[in-house]
Protein backbone atom coordinates (compact mmCIF):
# COMPACT_ATOMS: atom_id res chain seq x y z
CA UNK A 1 0.00 0.00 0.00
CA UNK A 2 2.59 2.71 1.30
CA UNK A 3 4.85 1.58 -1.82
CA UNK A 4 1.90 2.11 -4.31
CA UNK A 5 0.87 5.81 -3.04
CA UNK A 6 4.42 6.73 -3.18
CA UNK A 7 5.18 5.93 -6.67
CA UNK A 8 1.41 7.25 -7.76
CA UNK A 9 3.02 11.54 -8.10
CA UNK A 10 5.49 9.99 -10.31
CA UNK A 11 3.50 7.78 -12.36
CA UNK A 12 1.24 10.60 -13.22
CA UNK A 13 1.38 11.63 -16.66
CA UNK A 14 3.72 9.35 -17.50
CA UNK A 15 2.11 5.88 -17.22
CA UNK A 16 -1.75 5.53 -19.04
CA UNK A 17 -4.37 5.52 -15.93
CA UNK A 18 -7.63 4.43 -16.46
CA UNK A 19 -10.44 6.20 -16.50
CA UNK A 20 -13.36 4.24 -18.06
CA UNK A 21 -14.17 0.54 -17.65
CA UNK A 22 -17.30 -1.32 -18.71
CA UNK A 23 -17.24 -4.68 -16.94
CA UNK A 24 -19.61 -7.31 -18.86
CA UNK A 25 -22.09 -4.42 -20.02
CA UNK A 26 -25.60 -6.29 -21.54
CA UNK A 27 -28.55 -3.69 -22.88
CA UNK A 28 -31.53 -5.50 -24.40
CA UNK A 29 -34.17 -3.10 -26.14
CA UNK A 30 -36.87 -5.97 -26.34
CA UNK A 31 -35.63 -9.11 -27.65
CA UNK A 32 -33.28 -7.46 -29.24
CA UNK A 33 -29.64 -7.21 -27.22
CA UNK A 34 -27.54 -4.03 -28.71
CA UNK A 35 -24.88 -4.67 -26.35
CA UNK A 36 -23.32 -8.22 -25.19
CA UNK A 37 -21.61 -9.18 -22.13
CA UNK A 38 -18.95 -5.91 -23.23
CA UNK A 39 -15.64 -5.26 -21.68
CA UNK A 40 -13.78 -1.92 -22.31
CA UNK A 41 -11.19 0.25 -21.05
CA UNK A 42 -10.91 3.57 -21.87
CA UNK A 43 -7.23 5.17 -20.70
CA UNK A 44 -7.42 8.80 -19.89
CA UNK A 45 -6.53 11.42 -22.26
CA UNK A 46 -7.39 8.75 -25.14
CA UNK A 47 -9.19 9.27 -28.45
CA UNK A 48 -10.86 6.09 -29.32
CA UNK A 49 -13.26 5.98 -32.02
CA UNK A 50 -16.14 3.48 -32.25
CA UNK A 51 -17.07 2.07 -36.16
CA UNK A 52 -18.88 -0.59 -36.98
CA UNK A 53 -22.31 -0.96 -39.24
CA UNK A 54 -25.24 0.68 -37.61
CA UNK A 55 -26.91 -1.05 -34.95
CA UNK A 56 -23.63 -2.55 -33.70
CA UNK A 57 -23.89 -0.67 -30.12
CA UNK A 58 -21.77 2.34 -30.44
CA UNK A 59 -24.27 4.82 -29.97
CA UNK A 60 -25.72 2.64 -26.81
CA UNK A 61 -22.16 3.14 -25.10
CA UNK A 62 -22.24 6.24 -25.00
CA UNK A 63 -25.38 6.69 -24.42
CA UNK A 64 -25.29 4.69 -21.21
CA UNK A 65 -22.20 6.36 -20.09
CA UNK A 66 -23.69 9.81 -20.49
CA UNK A 67 -26.51 7.95 -18.15
CA UNK A 68 -29.44 8.57 -21.08
CA UNK A 69 -29.89 4.49 -20.86
CA UNK A 70 -29.12 2.61 -17.98
CA UNK A 71 -27.58 -1.04 -18.55
CA UNK A 72 -29.44 -4.18 -17.54
CA UNK A 73 -26.44 -6.24 -16.79
CA UNK A 74 -22.74 -5.32 -15.85
CA UNK A 75 -21.06 -2.20 -14.28
CA UNK A 76 -19.93 1.24 -15.53
CA UNK A 77 -16.69 2.84 -13.14
CA UNK A 78 -15.49 6.42 -14.55
CA UNK A 79 -12.59 7.70 -12.99
CA UNK A 80 -12.40 5.24 -10.14
CA UNK A 81 -16.20 5.98 -9.30
CA UNK A 82 -19.33 3.76 -10.05
CA UNK A 83 -21.12 5.06 -12.46
CA UNK A 84 -23.49 2.22 -12.91
CA UNK A 85 -24.94 0.74 -10.76
CA UNK A 86 -24.74 3.20 -8.03
CA UNK A 87 -26.62 5.36 -5.93
CA UNK A 88 -28.64 8.74 -8.13
CA UNK A 89 -26.57 11.12 -5.63
CA UNK A 90 -23.25 9.23 -6.99
CA UNK A 91 -24.20 9.22 -10.83
CA UNK A 92 -25.18 13.37 -10.46
CA UNK A 93 -21.35 13.64 -9.23
CA UNK A 94 -19.95 11.29 -12.08
CA UNK A 95 -22.39 12.51 -14.65
CA UNK A 96 -20.20 16.03 -14.59
CA UNK A 97 -16.94 14.54 -15.35
CA UNK A 98 -18.85 13.32 -19.01
CA UNK A 99 -20.07 15.75 -21.88
CA UNK A 100 -21.49 15.04 -24.86
CA UNK A 101 -22.03 16.69 -28.61
CA UNK A 102 -25.05 14.85 -30.26
CA UNK A 103 -25.94 13.98 -34.03
CA UNK A 104 -28.93 16.44 -33.96
CA UNK A 105 -27.34 19.29 -32.16
CA UNK A 106 -29.69 19.41 -29.04
CA UNK A 107 -28.95 23.04 -28.25
CA UNK A 108 -31.81 25.29 -26.55
CA UNK A 109 -34.04 27.11 -28.58
CA UNK A 110 -35.06 29.61 -26.13
CA UNK A 111 -32.14 30.53 -25.19
CA UNK A 112 -29.35 32.46 -26.55
CA UNK A 113 -25.84 30.90 -28.07
CA UNK A 114 -24.28 32.51 -24.86
CA UNK A 115 -27.04 31.50 -22.23
CA UNK A 116 -26.98 28.19 -23.92
CA UNK A 117 -22.96 28.24 -22.78
CA UNK A 118 -23.57 29.75 -19.39
CA UNK A 119 -26.64 28.25 -18.03
CA UNK A 120 -24.92 24.71 -16.75
CA UNK A 121 -22.04 26.28 -15.13
CA UNK A 122 -23.71 28.66 -13.23
CA UNK A 123 -26.45 25.80 -12.25
CA UNK A 124 -24.46 23.10 -11.99
CA UNK A 125 -20.47 24.02 -11.26
CA UNK A 126 -21.83 27.68 -9.23
CA UNK A 127 -19.82 29.82 -11.49
CA UNK A 128 -20.92 33.81 -11.02
CA UNK A 129 -22.78 34.97 -14.31
CA UNK A 130 -19.44 36.71 -15.37
CA UNK A 131 -16.95 34.00 -14.67
CA UNK A 132 -19.51 31.84 -16.31
CA UNK A 133 -19.36 34.47 -19.78
CA UNK A 134 -16.16 34.92 -19.85
CA UNK A 135 -15.44 30.60 -19.99
CA UNK A 136 -17.96 31.14 -22.63
CA UNK A 137 -16.66 33.97 -24.81
CA UNK A 138 -13.17 32.13 -24.73
CA UNK A 139 -14.76 28.93 -25.93
CA UNK A 140 -16.94 31.04 -28.85
CA UNK A 141 -13.81 32.45 -29.48
CA UNK A 142 -12.14 28.91 -29.94
CA UNK A 143 -15.33 27.48 -32.18
CA UNK A 144 -14.83 30.98 -34.20
CA UNK A 145 -18.70 32.07 -33.12
CA UNK A 146 -17.41 35.00 -31.00
CA UNK A 147 -19.88 37.32 -33.07
CA UNK A 148 -23.19 34.83 -32.56
CA UNK A 149 -23.37 35.13 -28.40
CA UNK A 150 -26.10 36.81 -28.50
CA UNK A 151 -27.94 35.26 -31.60
CA UNK A 152 -30.56 32.38 -31.34
CA UNK A 153 -29.50 28.91 -32.71
CA UNK A 154 -31.84 28.77 -34.74
CA UNK A 155 -30.47 31.67 -36.62
CA UNK A 156 -27.37 29.61 -37.00
CA UNK A 157 -26.33 27.12 -39.87
CA UNK A 158 -26.02 23.55 -38.90
CA UNK A 159 -22.10 23.62 -38.72
CA UNK A 160 -22.43 26.73 -36.10
CA UNK A 161 -25.27 24.78 -33.99
CA UNK A 162 -22.71 21.61 -33.92
CA UNK A 163 -19.77 24.11 -32.97
CA UNK A 164 -22.02 25.99 -30.43
CA UNK A 165 -22.73 22.40 -28.74
CA UNK A 166 -19.45 21.21 -28.63
CA UNK A 167 -18.48 24.06 -26.99
CA UNK A 168 -21.38 23.99 -24.68
CA UNK A 169 -20.58 20.55 -23.80
CA UNK A 170 -16.57 22.19 -23.50
CA UNK A 171 -17.98 24.87 -21.09
CA UNK A 172 -18.65 22.10 -18.57
CA UNK A 173 -15.07 21.27 -18.41
CA UNK A 174 -15.48 17.33 -18.50
CA UNK A 175 -12.75 14.91 -18.59
CA UNK A 176 -14.77 13.04 -21.03
CA UNK A 177 -16.32 13.81 -24.12
CA UNK A 178 -18.31 12.19 -25.84
CA UNK A 179 -19.40 12.62 -29.67
CA UNK A 180 -22.34 10.73 -31.17
CA UNK A 181 -21.95 11.17 -35.38
CA UNK A 182 -21.88 14.82 -34.34
CA UNK A 183 -21.27 15.32 -38.58
CA UNK A 184 -24.12 13.18 -39.62
CA UNK A 185 -26.98 16.20 -39.44
CA UNK A 186 -24.53 18.52 -41.51
CA UNK A 187 -24.52 19.32 -44.94
CA UNK A 188 -21.67 18.45 -46.98
CA UNK A 189 -19.88 21.64 -47.05
CA UNK A 190 -20.04 22.22 -43.25
CA UNK A 191 -18.67 19.09 -42.40
CA UNK A 192 -15.39 20.16 -42.39
CA UNK A 193 -15.57 22.99 -40.29
CA UNK A 194 -16.72 20.85 -37.35
CA UNK A 195 -14.35 18.05 -37.80
CA UNK A 196 -11.39 20.49 -37.65
CA UNK A 197 -12.58 22.17 -34.92
CA UNK A 198 -12.57 18.25 -33.26
CA UNK A 199 -8.73 17.63 -34.40
CA UNK A 200 -8.19 20.97 -32.69
CA UNK A 201 -9.67 20.41 -29.23
CA UNK A 202 -7.77 16.33 -29.57
CA UNK A 203 -4.64 18.39 -30.22
CA UNK A 204 -4.48 20.88 -27.79
CA UNK A 205 -6.50 19.21 -24.33
CA UNK A 206 -5.70 16.56 -22.62
CA UNK A 207 -9.50 15.70 -22.97
CA UNK A 208 -10.31 12.24 -22.93
CA UNK A 209 -12.69 11.39 -26.54
CA UNK A 210 -15.21 8.68 -27.13
CA UNK A 211 -15.67 9.13 -30.49
CA UNK A 212 -18.91 7.32 -32.93
CA UNK A 213 -18.45 8.35 -36.28
CA UNK A 214 -18.68 7.40 -40.27
CA UNK A 215 -16.20 10.03 -41.33
CA UNK A 216 -12.93 7.05 -41.46
CA UNK A 217 -10.70 9.82 -42.03
CA UNK A 218 -11.48 11.63 -39.49
CA UNK A 219 -11.40 8.81 -37.33
CA UNK A 220 -7.81 8.12 -38.60
CA UNK A 221 -6.48 11.31 -38.10
CA UNK A 222 -7.41 11.90 -34.14
CA UNK A 223 -7.78 8.14 -32.53
CA UNK A 224 -5.12 6.78 -30.83
CA UNK A 225 -7.20 3.36 -31.04
CA UNK A 226 -10.21 2.47 -32.81
CA UNK A 227 -12.77 -0.27 -31.30
CA UNK A 228 -14.49 -2.41 -34.44
CA UNK A 229 -17.91 -2.54 -33.60
CA UNK A 230 -20.30 -5.71 -34.87
CA UNK A 231 -23.69 -7.20 -33.22
CA UNK A 232 -23.10 -5.29 -29.72
CA UNK A 233 -19.82 -6.92 -29.00
CA UNK A 234 -16.20 -5.38 -30.31
CA UNK A 235 -14.44 -7.39 -32.35
CA UNK A 236 -11.24 -6.39 -33.05
CA UNK A 237 -9.12 -2.91 -31.44
CA UNK A 238 -6.13 -1.68 -32.49
CA UNK A 239 -4.12 1.57 -33.57
CA UNK A 240 -6.06 3.12 -36.73
CA UNK A 241 -3.52 2.54 -38.86
CA UNK A 242 -4.00 -1.25 -38.07
CA UNK A 243 -7.52 -1.26 -38.32
CA UNK A 244 -7.95 0.65 -41.64
CA UNK A 245 -4.18 -0.32 -42.56
CA UNK A 246 -4.39 -3.96 -42.14
CA UNK A 247 -7.00 -5.21 -40.02
CA UNK A 248 -7.11 -9.05 -38.81
CA UNK A 249 -10.79 -9.79 -38.99
CA UNK A 250 -12.70 -10.39 -41.97
CA UNK A 251 -16.02 -8.36 -41.07
CA UNK A 252 -13.76 -5.38 -40.09
CA UNK A 253 -11.99 -5.39 -43.54
CA UNK A 254 -15.49 -5.74 -45.14
CA UNK A 255 -17.12 -2.69 -43.19
CA UNK A 256 -13.61 -0.64 -43.65
CA UNK A 257 -13.76 -1.31 -47.82
CA UNK A 258 -17.48 -1.01 -47.58
CA UNK A 259 -17.71 2.86 -46.11
CA UNK A 260 -14.17 4.19 -47.53
CA UNK B 1 -90.65 44.42 -32.11
CA UNK B 2 -89.70 47.39 -31.53
CA UNK B 3 -86.68 49.01 -30.54
CA UNK B 4 -86.20 51.54 -27.62
CA UNK B 5 -82.99 53.05 -26.85
CA UNK B 6 -84.43 54.21 -23.72
CA UNK B 7 -84.47 50.44 -22.42
CA UNK B 8 -80.46 50.33 -23.73
CA UNK B 9 -79.95 53.42 -21.61
CA UNK B 10 -81.56 51.82 -18.28
CA UNK B 11 -79.92 48.61 -18.96
CA UNK B 12 -76.36 50.39 -19.02
CA UNK B 13 -75.49 50.60 -15.71
CA UNK B 14 -76.27 47.44 -14.49
CA UNK B 15 -74.93 46.03 -17.62
CA UNK B 16 -71.44 47.51 -16.53
CA UNK B 17 -71.90 45.61 -13.47
CA UNK B 18 -72.36 42.70 -14.89
CA UNK B 19 -69.56 43.50 -17.07
CA UNK B 20 -67.04 43.12 -14.32
CA UNK B 21 -68.52 40.27 -12.94
CA UNK B 22 -67.98 38.28 -15.63
CA UNK B 23 -64.29 39.55 -16.96
CA UNK B 24 -63.71 38.52 -13.17
CA UNK B 25 -64.82 34.95 -13.14
CA UNK B 26 -63.22 34.65 -16.38
CA UNK B 27 -59.64 35.99 -15.35
CA UNK B 28 -60.05 34.87 -12.22
CA UNK B 29 -61.07 31.10 -13.39
CA UNK B 30 -58.57 31.25 -16.29
CA UNK B 31 -56.07 31.98 -13.72
CA UNK B 32 -57.46 28.79 -12.15
CA UNK B 33 -57.14 26.92 -14.96
CA UNK B 34 -54.04 27.50 -15.59
CA UNK B 35 -52.26 26.88 -12.84
CA UNK B 36 -54.11 23.78 -12.05
CA UNK B 37 -54.01 22.36 -15.42
CA UNK B 38 -50.64 22.64 -14.67
CA UNK B 39 -50.40 20.97 -11.68
CA UNK B 40 -52.36 18.31 -12.69
CA UNK B 41 -50.05 17.62 -15.81
CA UNK B 42 -47.15 17.19 -13.59
CA UNK B 43 -48.42 15.01 -11.24
CA UNK B 44 -49.54 13.28 -13.96
CA UNK B 45 -45.76 12.72 -14.64
CA UNK B 46 -44.42 11.76 -11.34
CA UNK B 47 -43.43 8.23 -11.13
CA UNK B 48 -45.73 7.07 -8.53
CA UNK B 49 -48.45 5.70 -9.85
CA UNK B 50 -50.45 6.01 -6.11
CA UNK B 51 -50.02 10.21 -7.76
CA UNK B 52 -51.35 9.20 -11.39
CA UNK B 53 -53.98 6.79 -10.44
CA UNK B 54 -56.20 9.07 -8.23
CA UNK B 55 -55.32 12.47 -10.68
CA UNK B 56 -56.39 10.65 -13.10
CA UNK B 57 -59.45 8.75 -11.97
CA UNK B 58 -60.36 12.66 -10.85
CA UNK B 59 -59.84 14.77 -13.85
CA UNK B 60 -61.05 12.27 -16.26
CA UNK B 61 -64.48 12.29 -13.98
CA UNK B 62 -64.37 16.38 -13.76
CA UNK B 63 -64.22 16.41 -17.37
CA UNK B 64 -66.69 14.24 -17.74
CA UNK B 65 -69.31 15.37 -16.27
CA UNK B 66 -71.35 18.93 -16.79
CA UNK B 67 -70.18 22.15 -15.68
CA UNK B 68 -73.79 22.93 -14.27
CA UNK B 69 -73.70 19.82 -12.35
CA UNK B 70 -70.55 21.08 -10.96
CA UNK B 71 -71.32 24.15 -10.15
CA UNK B 72 -74.66 23.39 -8.09
CA UNK B 73 -72.58 21.16 -6.22
CA UNK B 74 -69.37 23.02 -5.33
CA UNK B 75 -72.92 25.61 -4.25
CA UNK B 76 -75.16 22.99 -2.40
CA UNK B 77 -72.95 19.83 -1.21
CA UNK B 78 -70.43 22.18 0.38
CA UNK B 79 -71.76 24.27 2.69
CA UNK B 80 -73.35 20.93 4.37
CA UNK B 81 -69.57 19.94 4.92
CA UNK B 82 -69.14 23.46 6.02
CA UNK B 83 -67.53 25.14 3.58
CA UNK B 84 -69.37 28.34 2.47
CA UNK B 85 -67.98 30.75 -0.24
CA UNK B 86 -69.64 33.42 -2.15
CA UNK B 87 -71.58 32.55 -5.37
CA UNK B 88 -68.76 34.44 -7.32
CA UNK B 89 -65.70 32.43 -5.58
CA UNK B 90 -67.83 28.89 -5.89
CA UNK B 91 -67.86 30.04 -9.49
CA UNK B 92 -64.73 31.04 -10.30
CA UNK B 93 -63.47 27.66 -8.80
CA UNK B 94 -65.88 25.76 -10.47
CA UNK B 95 -65.10 27.29 -14.50
CA UNK B 96 -61.39 27.04 -12.67
CA UNK B 97 -61.59 23.72 -11.75
CA UNK B 98 -63.66 22.47 -14.96
CA UNK B 99 -61.25 23.87 -17.42
CA UNK B 100 -58.18 22.94 -15.58
CA UNK B 101 -58.62 19.27 -16.84
CA UNK B 102 -59.07 20.40 -20.33
CA UNK B 103 -55.73 22.58 -20.12
CA UNK B 104 -53.79 19.72 -18.51
CA UNK B 105 -54.20 17.78 -21.77
CA UNK B 106 -52.75 21.23 -23.70
CA UNK B 107 -50.05 21.37 -21.59
CA UNK B 108 -49.23 17.41 -21.76
CA UNK B 109 -49.41 17.71 -25.38
CA UNK B 110 -47.05 20.85 -25.05
CA UNK B 111 -44.52 18.89 -23.27
CA UNK B 112 -44.42 15.97 -25.39
CA UNK B 113 -44.09 18.02 -28.00
CA UNK B 114 -41.01 18.86 -26.93
CA UNK B 115 -38.07 17.06 -28.86
CA UNK B 116 -36.43 13.85 -26.27
CA UNK B 117 -33.06 15.88 -27.66
CA UNK B 118 -33.81 18.50 -25.25
CA UNK B 119 -33.93 16.27 -22.02
CA UNK B 120 -30.57 14.65 -22.86
CA UNK B 121 -28.93 17.89 -23.72
CA UNK B 122 -29.96 18.92 -20.40
CA UNK B 123 -29.03 15.71 -18.76
CA UNK B 124 -25.57 15.95 -20.56
CA UNK B 125 -25.28 19.40 -18.78
CA UNK B 126 -26.13 17.79 -15.39
CA UNK B 127 -29.23 20.33 -14.71
CA UNK B 128 -30.92 19.27 -12.63
CA UNK B 129 -34.65 18.12 -13.16
CA UNK B 130 -36.50 21.04 -11.67
CA UNK B 131 -34.24 23.69 -13.90
CA UNK B 132 -34.28 21.37 -16.65
CA UNK B 133 -38.03 21.60 -16.48
CA UNK B 134 -38.02 25.88 -15.95
CA UNK B 135 -35.71 26.84 -17.79
CA UNK B 136 -35.46 24.31 -20.79
CA UNK B 137 -38.79 22.48 -21.53
CA UNK B 138 -41.79 24.61 -19.96
CA UNK B 139 -40.12 27.83 -21.85
CA UNK B 140 -40.49 25.95 -25.17
CA UNK B 141 -43.68 24.29 -24.62
CA UNK B 142 -45.47 27.87 -23.59
CA UNK B 143 -45.09 28.62 -27.06
CA UNK B 144 -47.17 25.60 -28.28
CA UNK B 145 -49.67 25.73 -25.51
CA UNK B 146 -51.05 29.54 -26.44
CA UNK B 147 -53.52 29.08 -28.95
CA UNK B 148 -55.23 26.12 -27.52
CA UNK B 149 -55.24 28.35 -23.96
CA UNK B 150 -56.67 30.50 -25.81
CA UNK B 151 -59.79 28.82 -27.30
CA UNK B 152 -60.23 27.46 -24.23
CA UNK B 153 -60.38 31.09 -21.89
CA UNK B 154 -63.16 32.19 -25.22
CA UNK B 155 -64.73 29.00 -24.37
CA UNK B 156 -64.90 29.62 -20.74
CA UNK B 157 -65.85 33.25 -21.32
CA UNK B 158 -69.10 31.51 -22.85
CA UNK B 159 -70.07 29.32 -19.90
CA UNK B 160 -69.56 32.44 -17.34
CA UNK B 161 -73.93 32.37 -17.86
CA UNK B 162 -74.20 29.28 -16.23
CA UNK B 163 -72.52 31.25 -12.52
CA UNK B 164 -76.08 32.98 -12.94
CA UNK B 165 -77.86 29.67 -11.60
CA UNK B 166 -75.81 29.85 -8.45
CA UNK B 167 -76.84 33.80 -8.00
CA UNK B 168 -73.78 35.30 -9.75
CA UNK B 169 -74.95 38.69 -10.98
CA UNK B 170 -72.89 38.48 -14.69
CA UNK B 171 -74.26 39.65 -17.93
CA UNK B 172 -76.78 37.68 -18.21
CA UNK B 173 -78.21 37.77 -14.94
CA UNK B 174 -77.88 41.07 -14.95
CA UNK B 175 -80.13 41.50 -18.11
CA UNK B 176 -82.62 38.62 -17.17
CA UNK B 177 -83.14 40.82 -14.04
CA UNK B 178 -84.03 44.12 -16.34
CA UNK B 179 -86.02 42.39 -18.21
CA UNK B 180 -87.92 40.87 -15.86
CA UNK B 181 -88.43 43.96 -14.30
CA UNK B 182 -89.30 45.90 -17.53
CA UNK B 183 -90.70 43.22 -19.67
CA UNK B 184 -88.53 44.16 -22.41
CA UNK B 185 -86.04 41.64 -23.45
CA UNK B 186 -84.58 42.56 -26.70
CA UNK B 187 -82.22 45.49 -25.70
CA UNK B 188 -80.54 43.79 -22.51
CA UNK B 189 -79.98 40.60 -24.30
CA UNK B 190 -78.49 42.45 -27.39
CA UNK B 191 -76.27 44.17 -25.46
CA UNK B 192 -75.06 41.55 -23.73
CA UNK B 193 -74.85 39.15 -27.54
CA UNK B 194 -72.40 42.26 -28.56
CA UNK B 195 -70.48 42.49 -25.14
CA UNK B 196 -69.85 38.74 -25.58
CA UNK B 197 -68.99 39.12 -29.27
CA UNK B 198 -66.68 42.33 -28.18
CA UNK B 199 -64.81 40.46 -25.29
CA UNK B 200 -64.25 37.09 -27.44
CA UNK B 201 -62.84 39.47 -30.43
CA UNK B 202 -60.63 41.10 -27.87
CA UNK B 203 -59.22 38.42 -26.25
CA UNK B 204 -58.66 36.42 -29.29
CA UNK B 205 -56.50 39.37 -30.82
CA UNK B 206 -54.60 39.58 -27.51
CA UNK B 207 -53.46 36.10 -28.03
CA UNK B 208 -52.53 36.56 -31.50
CA UNK B 209 -50.25 39.59 -30.89
CA UNK B 210 -49.12 36.86 -27.89
CA UNK B 211 -48.69 34.33 -29.81
CA UNK B 212 -46.63 36.13 -32.64
CA UNK B 213 -44.55 37.47 -29.70
CA UNK B 214 -43.93 33.74 -28.48
CA UNK B 215 -42.93 32.15 -31.68
CA UNK B 216 -40.41 34.58 -33.00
Amino acid sequence: MSVETSKQPALTGTLPTELIRLEGVTKRFGDNTVLDGLDLSVDAGRHVTLIGPSGSGKTTILRLLMTLAKPDEGTITVDGQRLFPAPERQVREVRKKIGMVFQQFNLFPNMSVLRNLTEAPVRVLGLSKDEAEARARELLDLVGLADKCDAKPTRLSGGQQQRVAIARALAMRPQVLLLDEVTSALDPELVAGVLDLLRDIARSTDITMLCVTHEMGFARDISDQVLMFDAGRVIETGPPEKIFGDPEQERTREFISAVL
Amino acid sequence: MTWDWGAVADFLPYFFEGLVVTLEALALGSLIAFALGLVWTLLMRTPTRWVRWPVGVFTEFVRDTPLLVQLFFLFYVLPEAGVTLSPLTTGVLGLGLHYSTYTMQVYRAGIEAVPAGQWEAATALSLPVRRTWTAVILPQAVRRVVPPLGNYVIAMLKDTPMLMTIGVLEMLGRARLVSQQNFQFTEPLTVIGVAFVVVSYLASLCLRTLERRLVR
